[in-house]
């Protein structure tokens, strides 16, 4: 077990039994919550708990702020829908869309690195800012090409789909292909999620974190700052690609506002720093709490201003379109007075 | 005992390559202007793109320059400037609807009046607001970029929505000045009058910005703070009150710029800050951290080539731009003229 986890547990008794009732629910997610909702936003969280995590290896173990891991994420999902457009349904398609996607953002992200982290890596945070946006504009203004706007289907094997049912049941539900998609995708992110713990904990993870610590003597003591930098770069485009892959497939759809847009951005910059950052488990932790506050608090919101509509400016605050400005008001919170997150928070009160 | 090294000094004046090194970040708006004319072939429509992105460019340094000085002063990389560009929009345009009585008259003066009124209040606005953002969201992090990027997107997103508590979720129509309407013709090229107006208020702003840090003792002991820090507090001088000001002037230009957008397109949204802050680290990233005459140099190259390549092949227009911030990088990694050395 602890092998497995490559040495790095949550170290926590709350937030190993948070960490387990996560992985369990997830794990017996289409028999635990009935709906096609639940089963969305379970499969929601797995594959933000991935992407969160890569971005953590940046941010939290590098101290490199990107604002391009949505486009990253963006490349994966329009890889595999791109090659199931010109290749046909298909396996093959699939695994050839999701290599080339992969590969793409890993060249990407070494173009990016080497242009700006030669120099200082607050150059990074602002070159990514604007290389994504572009990114997003071409990809919605390219419409032959992506759908523009309006996305694009994918057309993805039949067993992986809702048509397909299985002759037999387990604890009394019905095998459809929604399932074994589910499935799929549940799988390929705990591989990568355990891939992502490995990483931060070899040798490799330790210089990174060094680096971040005091890049100076990092660089004094003998290993160069960039190669590790850029190299922490291209191994996160490439699980954020991933990740972007699975979604597509899981949603049998890509689009701009789906994968690409600063919202989404923001939404994982808000999920490393309320889990915490600089450990790989704060992206269970964040992604989990912020997609069900995503799915569910807004409609607490709406009652609370419905309570308080007599009110001035009080209901308009409470409106559930609003709820970002209280993640924002969290967000700042959290980064002043928790930096480490919940996850720090519950370590270190062990 | 050694002998004193060799001391050959250089008596000849220094080449012309040298010589011209400083300069050639200037050389390259009439180069751009230049190929702009080459390939576009049609001098009418060349002198109106020309406006036009002069127009873009000087605003794009209004909002630069304050982020640009801000960071040299005190290292401080601010992604909560966008906020103060959409505030002062939004609060410039509350001003002009107000006072529509003064914009809908057919009088220069009148309509001059109403737009000094939205300009000056838009500026005080985020001029507090940027205090307030020094205060509350910036101070408590100097010194670590990491948090200081996190924080201030934290600031800009929490900026945003009270944006739309405040003014709702639609995008808000404006017209502009009775008098602004319309356009001029000149040689046969259509030139909007406001774009005029802007490029004239954008080059008096550089000219009194450019005054202000050259001639003043303030100005002195700005630039004398972007160059090194430690030593100006230790002439005696508390640089801190210094960047706070700066903050708020970086603050209420952001705002200026804001309303001058919001006229330009006629539209504003809660998020065009953001979009235009696109823009504006581009420049900066070109023009050298900390530089306002780079940021100058970057924002007419970025508002020029922008509006060529967008006549051109429309769909290269935002791509372009990063081809001008990767090739300026390629020639100078730290930007045309940086300040600060990394």
């Amino acid at each position: 077990m602890v092998r497995i986890l490559s040495g790095d547990g949550p170290r926590s008794a709350v937030l190993s039994l948070i960490v387990a009732a996560i992985f369990l629910a997830l794990a017996f997610a289409p028999f635990l919550f009935p709906g096609s909702r639940a089963l969305e936003t379970a499969a929601r969280i797995a594959i933000f708990i991935v992407l969160v995590a890569s971005y953590d290896l940046l941010l939290g173990y590098g101290g490199i702020v990107s604002f391009a891991h949505t486009m990253f994420f963006g490349l994966g999902a329009y890889g595999v829908a791109l090659s199931t457009v010109h290749l046909g349904r298909g396996w093959g398609a699939l695994a050839f869309g999701t290599l080339s996607g992969m590969v793409l953002a890993v060249v990407l992200a070494f173009v990016i690195a080497l242009f700006s982290l030669r120099v200082r890596a607050i150059f990074f945070a602002m070159i990514t800012l604007a290389v994504a946006s572009a990114v997003a504009v071409l990809v919605s203004q390219l419409s032959w090409l992506t759908g523009g706007e309006d996305g694009m289907n994918i057309q993805i094997p039949r067993e992986l789909t809702p048509a397909f049912r299985a002759d037999f049941e387990i604890f009394g539900t019905r095998i459809t292909g929604r399932i074994l998609n589910y499935y799929l995708v549940f799988v390929c992110c705990t591989a990568l999620f355990l891939l992502l713990l490995r990483i931060v904990n070899s040798p490799f993870g330790r210089v990174l974190q060094a680096i971040r610590e005091n890049a100076f003597r990092a660089e004094a003591v003998g290993y160069r700052v960039v190669i590790y930098r850029t190299v922490a770069t291209c191994l996160s485009a490439a699980v954020a690609a991933l990740a972007g892959s699975l979604f597509a497939i899981w949603l049998r759809y890509v689009g701009p506002d789906t994968t690409l847009s600063m919202e989404i951005m923001i939404d994982i910059l808000l999920m490393v720093v309320i889990g915490g950052m600089g450990t790989i488990w704060g992206a269970v932790v964040g992604a989990t709490i912020f997609v069900l506050a995503q799915n569910y608090l807004q409609n607490l919101m709406g009652a609370a201003a419905e309570a308080t509509a007599g009110l001035p400016l009080v209901p308009d605050l409470l409106n559930p379109d609003r709820w970002l400005l209280w993640l924002g008001v969290a967000f700042i919170l959290s980064v002043y007075f928790f930096p480490a997150g919940i996850v720090g928070r519950l370590r270190s009160g062990r | 005992m050694t002998a004193a090294p060799d001391h050959t000094p250089i008596l000849q004046r220094p080449s012309i390559r040298v010589r011209m090194e400083p300069w050639l970040p200037v050389l390259l708006v009439p180069v751009l202007v230049l190929l702009g004319f080459v390939s576009i072939a049609n001098p009418s429509s060349w002198l109106t793109l020309t406006v036009s992105g002069l127009a873009m460019g000087m605003m794009i340094f209004v909002i630069a320059s304050g982020m640009t000085l801000v960071f040299g002063l005190m290292d401080v990389i601010n992604f909560g400037h966008g906020a103060f560009i959409s505030f002062g929009a939004f609060v410039g345009v509350s001003v002009l609807i107000a006072l529509s009585a003064l914009t809908g008259a057919p009088s220069l003066m009148l309509n001059l009046l109403a737009l000094l009124a939205a300009v000056i209040a838009a500026m005080a606005v985020t001029g507090a607001i940027g205090w307030g953002f020094e205060r509350v969201i910036v101070r408590p992090v100097y010194g670590a970029h990491l948090k200081q990027i996190l924080v201030t997107m934290g600031g800009l997103i929490v900026a945003e929505q009270m944006i739309h508590v405040i003014w709702g979720p639609k995008e808000i129509f404006i017209a502009r000045p009775e008098m602004l309407k319309g356009s001029i013709t000149l040689f046969g090229a259509t030139l909007e009058k406001y774009r005029l107006v802007a490029v004239g208020f954008g080059a008096l702003v550089f000219i009194a910005m450019r005054l202000v840090l050259r001639r003043t003792k303030i100005g002195l002991i700005v630039r004398a703070g972007v160059e090194n820090r430690e030593m100006v507090q230790a002439l005696g001088y508390r640089i801190r009150r210094v960047f706070v000001g700066v903050f708020i002037a970086g603050s209420a230009l952001a705002g200026l710029g804001g309303i001058m957008w919001a006229l330009y397109q006629e539209l504003i949204t809660a998020h065009m800050g953001n979009e235009i802050m696109i823009l504006v680290f581009i420049v900066v990233i070109i023009g050298g951290l900390g530089s306002v005459e780079g940021a100058f140099i970057g924002a007419l190259l970025v508002g020029l080539l922008q509006n060529y390549v967008a006549y051109l092949e429309p769909k290269a227009a935002l791509i372009s731009n990063i081809g001008l911030m990767v090739a300026i990088l390629m020639w100078r990694p730290q930007g045309m003229s940086p300040v600060i050395k990394v």
